[in-house]
């Protein structure tokens, strides 16, 4: 073995960790950086406001703006109830028993799925079983499912986060289970609550995979107007005009990929806002 | 007269028996103290007897605990019922994070004792005044209870379950997070409520034992060893163990 003198050692392994974590950094900044660099020029007003004309060469890409958020709202205000019932139910009230172990491995092992496999299984039920077509609501009920862990997770940490003793304190002045979770557990979870599904809004706002099968349409020439309506949306029509249309105009192509960046980068700023607000109200 | 007859109770932690065969009757309107050693099963009997051992898994528990005459380990009992009549203080004061005002009024209007604004600004005037707090804060109700000292928020929380008008109050450890002075208070105040409510409080402190109750159960690795008057515990025990423990030799 290689003795190196303590000084040494010290300094090498600070320079290593110290790239370690510069390199994590650099993809972020240059990714942001190309984007910006090749996409600020196609932003636009007409562009954020205004249908595809030629081919999708130009124009604007307010379709799958749109279609993006009318998926993006169904799916959250599915999973969010669904997701926080379960988490009460799980943190709040579930004994420690077989089931409620196998419900709890069965909520980590979803997440763990990959997410065209959501979009096979969004096909196969919600497409053609319920016949409910390639649609924003097939897609979004496809999107909420694979969000309900996620959503199930964060939910359950941040009322496992609210002292225990808030709720023997409520208990011993005669006050419900159910009432100490209404009126004490969740009013102080919520900030956690909020964050997570803030987190969630802005993943699957870039997913690709699921609404592939589910929602997504190649182009329609009109705004979305009811739920059952097939939909663009950001990503896959970023798919679409990076690989199947020639002659694309880049900086439509890196515009594209931008306006999808600034709306998941905001979203996740306001998840950060958010925490810190509550954060500095909150003083246990 | 006794409020609490507490009757053969036996209670296990999975398989861990933390109370062996306890028979004691607590008298009502009095102060009635648990020593022990850390363990010894103190903490357990105060939390069963207003069921907050309920929301710990695997508690099982045989025997009968009789408050006012009813037994709370009955089927017909209602727990939130049986709380509201026995509340309790905890050893770190653990007021909610909400002002002063809404800390003392919640169990009136969670629990829907009072819905009327003017009854509730009288009880919760009235519960302030009970702890002595009333005065120190009567222009900052709507602040941030967390903002008090630590004896202000124990007397809050006492506050707190008065409200709501128990018969019984169980202090587990009240003052083991207060320093000297504020445990001095805190043990005037307890001493003033004996004339209203029927109290149990469980201490390490020993001193804190022989200040303030009338009696004194002295319990050692889950067995009730000697219940007695506390004079009597502390200047003439009749068993071995109790003198040991009072006299500082263990424990």
């Amino acid at each position: 073995m290689i003795k190196l003198n303590p000084k040494l050692s010290q300094k090498l392994s600070y320079t290593i960790l110290f790239l370690a974590t510069v390199l994590a950094v650099v993809p972020v900044v240059v990714i942001i950086f190309i984007i910006i660099k090749n996409g600020a020029s196609a932003i636009t007003w007409e562009f954020l406001t205004s249908m595809p004309k030629d081919g999708m060469r130009g124009g604007g890409i307010l379709p799958a703006i749109l279609g993006t958020l009318s998926i993006v709202t169904c799916a959250i205000a599915i999973t969010l109830p669904i997701g926080v019932c379960a988490a009460i139910y799980l943190s709040e009230y579930a004994k420690n028993n077989l089931l409620t172990r196998i419900v709890k491995l069965a909520i980590v092992n979803l997440a763990g799925v990959p997410s065209v496999v959501y979009g096979l299984f969004g096909l196969a039920i919600f497409v053609m079983f319920l016949k409910l077509g390639v649609s924003i609501i097939a897609g979004a009920l496809t999107l909420s499912i694979m969000e309900l862990p996620v959503i199930i997770t964060t939910s359950r940490s941040a009322l496992n986060s609210v002292p225990y003793s808030f709720r023997e304190a409520s208990l011993s002045l005669g006050v419900s289970r159910w009432q100490t979770v209404r009126y004490i557990v969740l009013p102080n979870a919520i900030p956690g609550i909020l964050t997570g599904a803030i987190l969630s809004i802005s993943r699957i706002s870039g997913e690709t995979a699921t609404i592939l099968f589910t929602a997504a349409a190649f182009s329609v020439p009109h705004l979305p107007h009811s739920v059952l309506d097939q939909v663009m949306t950001l990503p896959y029509h970023l798919y679409i005009i990076s690989t199947q249309i020639p002659n694309m105009p880049e900086n439509v192509i890196f515009g594209t990929a931008l306006v999808l960046l600034l709306m998941v980068l905001t979203m996740s700023f306001v998840a950060i806002v958010t925490r810190i607000y509550f954060r500095k109200r909150r003083k246990w | 007269m006794s409020k609490i007859e507490i009757k053969k109770f036996n209670l296990y932690y999975a398989d861990f028996h933390a109370l062996k065969n306890i028979n004691i009757n607590i008298e009502e309107k009095r102060i009635t103290a648990m020593i022990g050693p850390s363990g010894c099963g103190k903490s357990t009997l105060l939390r069963s007897i207003n069921r907050i051992n309920d929301t710990i898994e695997n508690v099982y528990t045989s025997g009968e605990i009789n408050v006012s005459g009813e037994n709370i380990y009955g089927d017909e009992i209602d727990v939130d019922a049986l709380r509201r009549n026995v509340g309790m203080v905890f050893q770190r004061p653990n007021p909610f994070p909400i002002s002063i005002y809404e800390n003392v009024a919640f169990g009136l209007k969670v629990n829907r004792i009072a819905l009327n604004k003017n009854i509730i600004d009288e009880t919760v005037e009235r519960s302030l005044k009970a702890v002595l707090l009333w005065n120190d804060i009567k222009d900052k109700l709507r602040k941030s209870a967390l903002n008090l000292t630590l004896e202000q928020q124990q007397r809050l929380c006492i506050a707190r379950l008065i409200a709501v008008a128990p018969h019984v109050i169980l202090l587990d450890e009240p003052c083991s997070s207060l320093d000297p002075v504020a445990t001095q208070k805190i043990e005037e105040l307890v001493i003033q409520l004996k004339d209203r409510y029927t109290i149990v409080v469980v201490t390490h402190n020993m001193q804190q034992a022989a200040r303030i109750s009338h009696n004194t159960a002295f319990m050692f690795l889950g067995e009730l060893i000697e219940f007695d008057k506390t004079e009597k515990i502390f200047t003439n025990p009749s068993k071995r163990e109790t003198g040991d423990y009072v006299s500082g030799r263990f424990g």
